[in-house]
């Protein structure tokens, strides 16, 4: 949207809402923009959805709008624009009056919103007291409808509970009781669904959702979930390093997606309804300073051309209140949202199995943490063990493999029934079962080369060593898509999804069959995921490794998977190949997962 | 759809990070790390070369007690208190260097096999520590020497490395608490790795930093011992000149020859600014490492 | 340079009301358990100490130098006083005993039984460090806050440099620096050594009481000053302040209410440990002062090697490192909610 007169302005906003224009911000001492060129409008009641992967900017332009930028970065140009009133160039005095009243602002980790040495009760009202708004009376029993309209019990004995005391959901729907209380415009929420539950997530969804239309409220909601956008959001705008990519109504962007980064990113977004053949994008998002000149996605574009690097392209409108920063956005052709779909795993292939699971109870000391569960795996095959948190997923596969020993019942690897713990199961067995972690920046040693990191295991199972390791290691990077000059590199300097690349290429170094994968994508862009499982469906097919995959997102499952194991609370709720439990779910639980994760299809 | 570059001229892919120097070359770049080496070097050069320029010997007379012939003066025997101070560091230094890597190796033994054993092992070696920790260093030092007629300088170097151990101790099963949970060392003990090659090519690399910095705040804390040590009376060879001693020795006459006590004072002072601007240096490399 | 989203946290369960009704029967239970194990380490203390003292080397043979072997009178009266003839074992037994008693032994160098020695002596090291601990907390802290408001400014760079130039040096080297700076040399403002008579207390002349006092303060200030403002800095820069800020809530009243209070805690550790470290800096000061305190007094029975004297020394200074670490852990428990509720549930 071009930047309009403070006129005309007033005119489509009459009271409430929010205007951003221009609006840039740089990191200090460096010459260098974080975000640029941002220009939005907020109409009351509206929800807009503002979606980016990391290093797009999206958090920035969030709490700019309060007038706040984190050390080291500083506002440099642009307005605000709330009734009239730049935010930016206020006394910072009225910008603290405005924030909270006004505009307020709902974080992204619950863990660490609240202060954790004051009691919820106090903190809600904190703001309000600090202001003399109302008498203490009246501002507790504000706080306790606000409460009571988040879904949260009301008592004084939940008042007087610390914030550790909560679980994440409840923590972060204090914080919208907490946000809403002073009546605010304009509502900023930063991914403040993160790392919670499915159901816990849609709850807090629709709560947020009704109070914005109840109370006339705007709201700028800051995502990299694509799928959680597409179902609350009014509008949608994509940006990328730093830009608004492109911008438009809900339906505009999901049904004619116009920049490459949009459908990319859609692309890589794998479906409730139908399995696919997800990808990713080639390259890295650059940070601040390392943007490349003209387009900033055109290193990673495949429609680029010689243009694109010359200049950057303007936000230009392609339809109404539809506006795409590119130049060849005319040229794209028709999109379907259901391109790349692949048939379903076959249910009914034969299949030869290579590692079962019996009776399997797991303990953390004396608390039993899962409950008798069975399941078997065959060869090329995806198991997907799917729950949420609490549900045993992460302890059944750390079990599996030999990584926690507090478990009885019976793990059989072709047969052959293994230890309890990985240091006492025979070296054959420990190769041909690899464990691919979480967290890529805590599974690899930051103190080794690639090489040394890949050889490893290698050099144990007495697979080859000396140069000949080092020439399989270079064929293994080659494999996982990563060149060979990355041997001598530190772990330190590779991206998440670089580093969870060497991750697997270190499980394959030890050529096994089994390959347990725990929420590998969890922590990554979701453009990283597609690639990440691109590249592991080829592994399947070309090598024939099983896997063991381990996830919460069901969409996820649909895509990778042929069988699925449903778990919760330590149990195995219901289980099947992926087609018959996710078109024809028996169980209710699985029902109401299918029905609560958020989807775009 | 994943083509590796697009149609037309794509530039090369961006480059990765450039590599992460080593601790030492982080260290070089803080002012402090930087100061505190030079003072911490010259001085180390002043203890080892001075002897040799030394205008007197080291219990030569060279004038009237508490005069004030020769450059600084001369102390309660005559003797000439440039040279004293020339001669009287060497002691304190080697004493000071041995106790405190004595101290540090077994800190270190400790305080990671406590860590990454865990469970029992951590309990007991933990307790154990903490009788040791229960005296203050100087006060462990004076109980040790309460029975013994004339320490020489090994006992003085166990008794620095002992009452350094458990310290250190605590602060090496602190960061390798750290280490220990992460999942690479996890990912090493599921490949099967011998538990002595986990601790040593997986755990302790990993805290270098932060063991360096320890390693250079023992060493203030040895020279201080030490001269304490000194001041109160006990040396390894109790007529030759020490920093610590000169200062017991001549502070009578603080008001008159104010410079016998002062220039061993301000050498030991510039000693433990000088390690301690070192420490510093490597502790801020430390923390910012955590990243 | 990432694409990482952001880390999925584990979502902590659902978690119940916290159950009141067994909170002090809990704490109960903790306290006990923490004592009992200050017990046990007081315990091995001694041993410890007991060992180090007798089993070491032998003490007659200290005590006479060369006269050991020319004057076997002696040596027998002083292996009788020793117990020498019993086993090691029995002998520690026999120790214990009357320290649990109240029997401290009787003093090597002048025949008088330990604890009328050495209690006045215990009473003036108190005055010296509670006062000294008095004073150093509140400036340590005044001085951590001035630097924090500053950071990264001129000013606390300045004061970063100094204390970081002071936490190293040891206190004798402080206080001769200012016996000379004030006492002898520069300025003659304060007496250098303290002077008092056998019936009276070193306070009773205030002057003579500031270097020592000052001394004290100086060596352990700039370490606590530096900690509490490390800690100072990292509240300040954690989420949940930020949040406040962005709340809308004024400056004053974040760093007051939400950044102070998170910042205590690790202070109140750092100044346990300082205390206890003071109980071993009195005896150098005190040596360098003439002040008649336990260190003074440690320091002239280990010249003497007074075992009786050393050890009874010992336990006291030791017994009250282990009990200021028990007061620290219990305050440090009673300030953080988090640690707090989970003992009473």
């Amino acid at each position: 949207m071009t930047a309009t007169t403070q006129d005309t302005a007033a005119e489509k906003v009459p009271t409430g809402g929010l205007i951003v224009e221009d609006l840039g911000v740089m990191l200090t001492g460096r010459d260098v923009d974080v975000i640029d060129d941002i220009d939005l409008v907020l109409r009351p009641g509206e929800v807009v959805g503002l979606v980016g992967e990391s290093g797009s900017g999206k958090t920035t332009v969030g709490t700019s709008l309060l007038g706040y930028a984190r050390a080291g970065a500083l506002i440099s140009s642009g307005k605000v624009l709330i009734e009239g009133r730049d935010v930016l160039k206020m006394p910072w005095r009225e910008v603290r009056g405005v924030r909270g009243e006004e505009i307020a602002y709902v974080p992204q980790d619950p863990a660490s919103a609240l202060n954790p040495s004051i009691r919820i009760g106090k903190q809600i009202v904190e703001l309000l007291a600090l202001r003399g708004i109302g008498t203490h009376e009246s501002r507790m029993q504000g706080a306790r409808d606000g409460l009571a309209e988040v879904g949260l019990p009301s008592d004084d004995e939940f008042l007087s509970r610390y914030a550790h005391q909560l679980s994440g959901g409840q923590v972060q729907r204090v914080a919208l009781a907490m946000a809403f209380l002073p009546k605010p415009k304009v509502l900023v929420l930063d991914e403040p669904t993160t790392g919670l539950d499915v159901t816990t997530q849609a709850m807090v969804l629709e709560t947020m959702a009704e109070l914005c239309r109840t109370h006339g409220v705007s709201a700028l909601y800051v995502t990299h979930d694509l799928a959680v956008v597409a179902n609350i959001a009014d509008r949608v705008a994509v940006m990328y390093a730093g830009q608004i990519v492109e911008l438009g109504p809900k339906e505009a962007m999901f049904k004619h997606p116009s920049h490459p980064y949009t459908r990319a990113l859609l692309d890589s977004i794998p479906h409730l309804s139908q399995a696919r053949a997800l990808t990713g994008i080639p390259g890295r998002t650059p940070a601040p300073g390392a943007r490349p000149g003209g387009c900033r996605f055109h290193d990673r574009c495949s429609f680029a051309v010689t243009a694109c690097a010359e200049s950057v392209p303007e936000l230009r409108p392609i339809a109404i209140d539809h506006d795409v920063r590119c130049i060849r956005a005319d040229e794209l052709g028709a999109w379907d949202i259901s391109r790349g779909t692949v048939p379903d795993a076959d249910p009914d292939k034969p299949r030869e199995i290579i590692l079962s699971v019996q009776g399997l109870n797991v303990f953390y000391g004396r608390k039993q943490v899962v409950y008798d569960v069975s399941f078997d795996l065959a060869k090329a095959e995806v198991v997907a063990l799917v729950g949420e948190s609490g549900s045993g997923k992460t302890t059944i596969s750390r079990s599996v493999g030999g990584l926690h020993k507090d478990w009885t019942g019976t793990i059989a690897f072709e047969g052959d029934a293994l230890a309890k713990s990985a240091r006492q199961r025979s070296a054959a067995n420990r190769k041909r079962l690899q464990y691919i972690f979480q967290n890529p920046y805590l599974s690899l040693n930051p103190r080794l080369t690639i090489e040394q990191i890949v050889k490893r295991p290698m050099e144990l199972f007495g697979i080859a060593s000396g140069k000949e390791a080092t020439d399989r290691v270079v064929d293994l990077l080659d494999q996982v898509a990563l060149g060979p000059r990355m041997l001598k590199y530190q772990a330190s300097r590779l991206s998440g999804g670089e580093r969870q690349r060497v991750a697997i290429a270190r499980a394959l170094a030890a050529e096994p069959d089994v390959l347990i994968c725990d929420e590998i994508t969890s922590a990554l862009d979701v453009s990283v995921q597609g690639s990440i499982v691109a590249l592991l469906e080829g592994l399947r097919q070309e090598r024939g490794i099983s896997m063991l995959f381990v996830t919460h997102n069901l969409a996820l499952v649909r895509s990778i998977a042929a069988r699925v194991e449903i778990l919760q609370a330590g149990r195995v709720v219901e289980a099947g190949s992926v087609v018959t439990v996710m078109e024809t779910p028996r169980e209710e639980y699985t029902r109401t997962l299918l029905s609560k994760s958020p989807r775009i299809d | 759809m994943s083509t590796d570059t697009g149609p037309g001229s794509a530039p090369p892919p961006p480059a990765i990070a450039p590599a992460e120097p080593s601790t030492l070359r982080k260290a070089m770049r803080q002012k402090r790390f930087t100061v505190g080496l030079a003072i911490t070097l010259l001085l180390v050069a002043f203890v080892i070369v001075a002897p040799y320029l030394a205008p007197f010997g080291e219990n030569e007379v060279a004038g009237p007690p508490f005069s004030k012939d020769g450059f600084l003066g001369t102390d309660y025997l005559g003797q000439d208190v440039l040279s004293r101070v020339m001669y009287g560091g060497k002691s304190i230094l080697v004493i000071a260097v041995f106790g405190t890597l004595l101290g540090m190796a077994l800190g270190i033994a400790i305080g990671v096999v406590a860590a990454y054993g865990g469970g029992w092992w951590d309990e007991i070696i933990m307790r154990a520590n903490d009788v040791v920790l229960s005296f203050p260093q100087i006060l462990l030092a004076l109980v040790v020497l309460t029975a013994i007629e004339q320490p020489t300088a090994w006992i003085l170097i166990l008794l620095v490395g002992v009452s350094h151990a458990p310290r250190v101790a605590r602060l090496a099963r602190g960061v390798a608490l750290g280490i220990v949970s992460r999942d690479f060392v996890i990912a090493a003990e599921a490949l099967g790795e011998k538990r002595t090659r986990v601790i040593l090519a997986e755990v302790l690399p990993n805290m270098n930093a932060p063991l360096l910095a320890e390693g250079g705040l023992r060493l203030t804390y040895s020279i201080g011992l030490i001269g304490a040590l000194g001041f109160l009376g006990f040396s390894a060879d109790p007529g030759a000149a020490n920093w610590g001693q000169m200062i017991q020795e001549n502070r009578l006459a603080l008001s008159t020859q104010p410079w016998a006590v002062l220039a061993p004072v301000l050498v030991i002072a510039i000693f433990c600014i000088g390690t301690n601007l070192m420490a510093d240096g490597i502790a801020q490399v430390a923390q910012r490492g955590d990243n | 340079m990432t694409d990482v989203a952001t880390l999925l946290p584990d979502p902590p369960e659902e978690v119940a009301p916290p159950r009141r009704q067994h909170g002090a029967a809990a704490w109960a239970v903790w306290l006990a358990r923490r004592l009992g194990l200050a017990v046990l380490t007081l315990w091995l203390v001694s041993v410890l100490v007991f060992l180090a003292t007798a089993a070491l080397g032998d003490p007659v043979r200290a005590i006479l130098g060369r006269d050991y072997n020319s004057n076997p009178g002696r040596v027998a009266q002083l292996e009788e006083l020793l117990n020498a003839d019993q086993s090691i074992v029995s002998r520690y037994f026999d120790w214990l005993g009357g320290l649990l008693t109240g029997d401290l032994g009787v003093s090597l160098a002048n025949q008088r039984p330990v604890s009328e020695l050495i209690s006045a002596n215990v009473v003036n090291t108190l005055v010296l460090v509670l006062l000294s601990a008095v004073l150093m907390i509140p400036l340590a802290f005044a001085i951590a806050m001035i630097s924090a408001h500053y950071r990264r400014k001129r000013p606390d760079t300045v004061i970063q440099t100094i204390l970081l130039a002071m936490a190293g040096l040891p206190e004798f080297v402080i206080g001769v620096l200012l016996i000379a700076l004030l006492a002898t040399t520069v300025f003659k403002v304060f007496p250098a050594v303290t002077i008092s008579s056998p019936t009276g207390h070193p306070w009773d002349n205030p002057d003579a009481m500031v270097l020592p006092t000052l001394t004290l303060v100086l060596a352990v200030a700039p370490y606590v000053s530096r900690i509490v403002r490390a800690s100072l800095l990292e509240v300040i820069d954690s989420d949940y302040v930020e949040l406040a800020r962005l709340k809308g809530i004024p400056e004053k009243v974040v760093m007051r209410k939400h950044a102070l209070l998170n910042a205590i805690v690790p202070g109140i550790q750092v100044i346990a440990l300082q205390l206890a470290w003071l109980a071993g800096g009195v005896v150098v000061v005190e040596t360098l002062f003439s002040y008649p305190g336990v260190g003074l007094q440690l320091v002239d029975s280990v010249r003497n090697h007074d075992v009786p004297m050393v050890q009874a020394l010992s336990m006291i200074i030791a017994g009250v490192y282990v009990v200021v670490n028990v007061v620290a852990d219990v305050l440090s428990i009673l300030l953080t909610p988090r640690a707090r509720t989970a003992i009473s549930s």
